[in-house]
């Protein structure tokens, strides 16, 4: 153990290299409050069932535009109340019996992966005979995630030589629908990470301001004083 | 009108009587501040010592306001910072605070250690100053890396573990002083709570008391100045003031605000805007909670420990012990407290050396610089040389030779500033 | 060296200022101090704000639905609203009539007490339905919860008409939470705000107005 963490320390450290770049931006807008809504929609529909979003509280949607009653109705399904965090109730050890590896919290999912990797995670699902669960993606090389939305998707496959995904079989959305889809999900998993960020730089517009006056005064200031050193 | 001014007066100086034959306050604002001279030519660098001071005000301040709020147990600590960070009214901004504040706590500490440097303000009589300053940049040191493990992110978790087990190469101890440091096999929720002990009130109170002694050293011998002139050597014959002397208050008070609020607009930008300062301040690795069974791919310390990580790297291992590579390490932050008698110049300021000296200060910003960026990269980035360098990585041969010079600015230093050919020193400050 | 080097060269560096300068600066002084204090008001509310009731404090806190059609009457039952006790009691006929027949015994019979109940309970029986009391059960002297001794008689004498008997240091309150003269609690047991949602469900911590 010890000489393997030494060995952290001295040998190059090596990133995995069997994952694709990130070349695609998630199209994203945190200001969008329909789509922020519609990606809430579906991370509660589809994402809640076996990930957990423990730091992050149903009324909080109250941000995005939601009211107290249409979260109530719309998105809780367990008898939650509305100040509850969203909780898995998937118990995280079968979750490890089922996929290898127990189900990562999503809360701040996009702070440590990016939206870009979020957004490219999802769409980058393919078929693949030699993993477990039949599936592979682009970016997460063997993960043990299934594609939970191929229905919507279709099923990709990676053609080798180009190292493109191609649809081989089409799913319930043609292809933009997907990705609009996908950035609606992304974009609410954007704001779910840090709720109060477009509130923060709300608040640092007047910070600045005020500093820019008080810098202003505090130059006066200076200057009348400084006149008495010869 | 005029009346009612007097009485007022009358009734302030009655308050500051009655304090005063209790508790020297009036004669300490007269040593420290309205009869404290410092020279009147500071510059831009000499903001740094007050803003220095401003962050560590305001650590404490948010410091103190987390500790309501974080538990520091491996089970809820993780969940304890984004309690804070959503839950808690406020709790967002007072984190970024201090997030925010302990990367800008090393940018204005940097600074200011490299105002030393350039003016030579650690030369004789401030070298005890210049000691107790590089005391509480250890200090500091400790406090951020102890604070780093708090939130329990995995850059935390594994950067704790690596630096622990740098203990492990120490000679003999190494093995048992790694396990005594962590109380455990691995870093754990023992490692976790003693950090919080060091990081909230063990190294604040040694901070807290090496600042003052640093201060009150500094007040001793008055501070130094653009140009290393003593201004104590030409003082008015009536009054003993220093000719080219200026009371602290109200000339550098009014003036540090300017400082202050140029700085708050630096930070304020940061915390509201870019509290992650592109993964520098806030790593994303430190978004997935600690898992002591998975390792990120990339671990690199902050950005303010990486020209000594990098130094770690490069030294390669004697004999199969990495103790070398970890003095090395040591010994480039501990060098700094051996300029006050490395330096053999006749002069003290930058402005009268020669070009020798300066090529060297050159060289060694240079290294630092290269230093740091490469301490924040895999040492594979630029790839490899071919076969006649042995396949070696090009960052790792850079990183030696940087290493080298940063050394050689210490070692040779005796030697340089006897030969470099200095310019006469005016007896009266420039202004 | 002229005259006037000599004279810069031996003075100090820096002279009184005149009188107009000492205006200036004295506003310059108040302005910027004014902002400064502005500021400094600014930076204290995430501060003072951060000691406040948390997100997930409030969630815990947040009001409570109970289902009353259970309680028979006679009887009663506890919930939970901010970790308190709330006692929900379904008194019969003849004990909210008893009510009335107490007033000379207790301290404050009118709940004149402003804090210690709801407008909307400020009544006879201190209570929205007439038959069902809802009080916090916490005795208003130093905080102990009391217990019930609904029944009459008993080991509270013969001309106890049933109430709760603090424990601690010997509070007794009547069927509405009223308090006995005498007892060392200076005030009755509050009323917390409530409303019904449907006949037999209450929700425990806002008011009616609040959402309807």
């Amino acid at each position: 153990m010890k000489k393997l963490l030494l060995s952290l320390v001295f040998l190059p450290l090596i990133a995995l290299a069997s994952e694709a770049e990130i070349t695609v931006a998630a199209p994203i807008d945190p200001s969008d409050q329909a789509s922020l809504q519609r990606g809430a929609r579906t991370f509660v529909n589809n994402c809640l069932n076996c990930h957990s979003a423990n730091y992050m509280r149903y009324n909080r949607l109250q941000d995005i535009g939601l009211t107290e009653k249409q979260i109530k109705d719309n998105l809780l399904f367990a008898g939650e109340k509305v100040g509850d965090t969203m909780k898995v109730a998937m118990n995280p050890k079968d979750a490890k019996k089922w996929f290898g590896v127990a189900p990562p919290d999503l809360s701040v999912a996009v702070r440590a992966r990016g939206a870009d990797w979020i957004y490219a995670y999802l769409r980058g699902f393919y078929r693949d005979g030699t993993t477990l669960s039949g599936w592979n993606n682009i970016v997460f090389d063997k993960v043990a995630m299934p594609h939970v939305l191929y229905e919507l998707q279709g099923e990709q496959v990676l053609n080798h030589e180009t190292h493109q995904l191609e649809v081989v079989k089409p799913g319930r959305m043609n292809p933009e629908e997907y990705d609009a889809f996908v950035a609606d999900l992304t974009n609410y998993m954007a704001f779910m990470a840090e709720p109060a960020k477009q509130q923060r730089q709300w608040i640092g517009l007047w910070v600045l301001l005020f500093l820019g006056v008080l810098l202003v005064l505090t130059i006066k200031l200076k200057k009348a004083y400084w006149k008495d050193i010869k | 009108m005029a009346d009612k001014q007097a009485q007022t007066k009358g009734y302030m100086s009655c308050a500051m009587e009655w304090i005063d034959a209790r508790f020297p306050l009036t004669s300490n604002i007269k040593n420290h501040l309205t009869e404290y001279y410092a020279p009147k030519n500071f510059n831009f660098w000499y903001f740094f010592g007050s803003l220095a001071m401003l962050v560590l005000v305001l650590q404490i301040l948010t410091g103190i306001f987390l500790t309501m709020h974080y538990k520091p147990d491996a089970e809820l600590a993780f969940a304890s910072v984004e309690y804070i960070m959503r839950d808690v009214f406020g709790g967002n901004i007072i984190r970024y605070m201090h997030s925010t504040g302990a990367s800008m706590f090393f940018v204005v500490v940097y600074l200011h250690m490299f105002r030393g440097i350039i003016y030579g303000s650690y030369r004789n009589p401030r070298e005890l100053i210049w000691l107790f300053g590089v005391a509480i940049f250890l200090c500091l040191m400790g406090e951020a890396f102890f604070g780093y493990l708090l939130p329990w992110g995995q850059m935390s978790y594994w950067g704790a573990q690596v630096i622990v087990n740098l203990f492990s190469a120490v000679p003999f101890i190494g093995p048992d002083l790694s396990e005594w440091l962590r109380g455990d096999y691995l870093v754990s929720d023992a490692t976790l709570n003693r950090f919080f002990a060091f990081h909230v009130i063990a190294l604040p109170l040694v901070l807290l008391g090496l600042v003052v002694v640093h201060l009150i050293a500094l007040h001793e011998v008055g501070s130094n100045n653009p140009d290393g002139v003593e201004i104590k050597a030409k003082k008015d014959k009536k009054t003993g003031i220093p000719l080219d002397g200026i009371p602290f208050h109200p000339y550098y008070t009014v003036k540090d605000l300017v400082g202050v609020a140029v700085f708050l607009i630096v930070f304020a930008a940061i915390i509201f805007f870019a509290p992650e300062m592109g993964g520098y301040f806030l790593e994303a690795n430190n978004f997935v909670p600690a898992d002591p069974l998975k390792t990120p791919a990339h671990i690199a310390p902050v950005w303010y420990f990486t020209p000594y990580y990098s130094i770690l790297r490069a030294v390669p291992p004697v004999l199969n012990s990495q103790f070398p590579g970890v003095a090395a390490m040591g010994l480039s932050v501990v060098a700094f407290a051996f300029l006050p008698w490395l330096d053999k110049s006749p002069v003290k300021s930058i402005r009268y050396r020669g070009s020798l000296y300066k090529r060297w200060l050159a060289a060694f910003v240079v290294s630092f610089l290269v230093l740091g960026y490469l301490g924040t990269v895999p040492s594979n980035v630029w790839g490899q040389f071919g076969s006649w360098l042995g396949g070696a990585d090009r960052a790792t041969v850079v990183a030696r030779i940087f290493t080298t010079i940063y050394f050689l600015f210490f070692i040779l230093m005796p030697w340089y500033t006897a030969k470099d050919k200095t310019k006469p020193v005016p007896e009266r400050v420039t202004y | 060296m002229s005259d006037s080097q000599i004279d810069k060269n031996s003075t100090l560096s820096f002279h009184s200022p005149s009188e107009v300068d000492l205006e200036k600066r004295q506003f310059l002084i108040t302005v910027t101090a004014c902002t400064g204090a502005v500021g400094a008001a600014a930076v204290a509310v995430p501060f003072v704000g951060s000691m406040l009731p948390s997100e997930r404090a409030k969630a815990a806190g947040a009001p409570v639905e109970v289902d009353i059609s259970k309680v028979e009457p006679g009887s009663m039952i506890t919930a939970e609203w901010r970790g308190q006790p709330v006692w929900i009691i379904n008194r019969t006929d003849a004990m909210t009539a008893d009510l009335a027949k107490l007033n000379d015994q207790l301290s404050d019979p009118n709940s004149e007490v402003v804090s210690q109940q709801p407008g909307y309970c400020k009544n006879p029986h201190r209570s929205i339905k007439e038959n069902i009391s809802v009080v916090v059960g916490i005795c208003t002297h130093l905080g102990c919860s009391p217990s019930e001794k609904l029944k009459a008689g008993g080991d509270m004498g013969d001309n106890w008409t049933g109430g709760f008997f603090c424990p601690c240091h010997g509070s007794k309150f009547d069927l509405a939470g009223r308090v006995f003269k005498g007892s060392p609690a200076p005030t009755n047991l509050v009323v917390p705000p409530h409303q019904y949602l449907s006949d037999t469900t209450l929700l425990i911590g806002v008011d009616g107005k609040a959402e309807a």
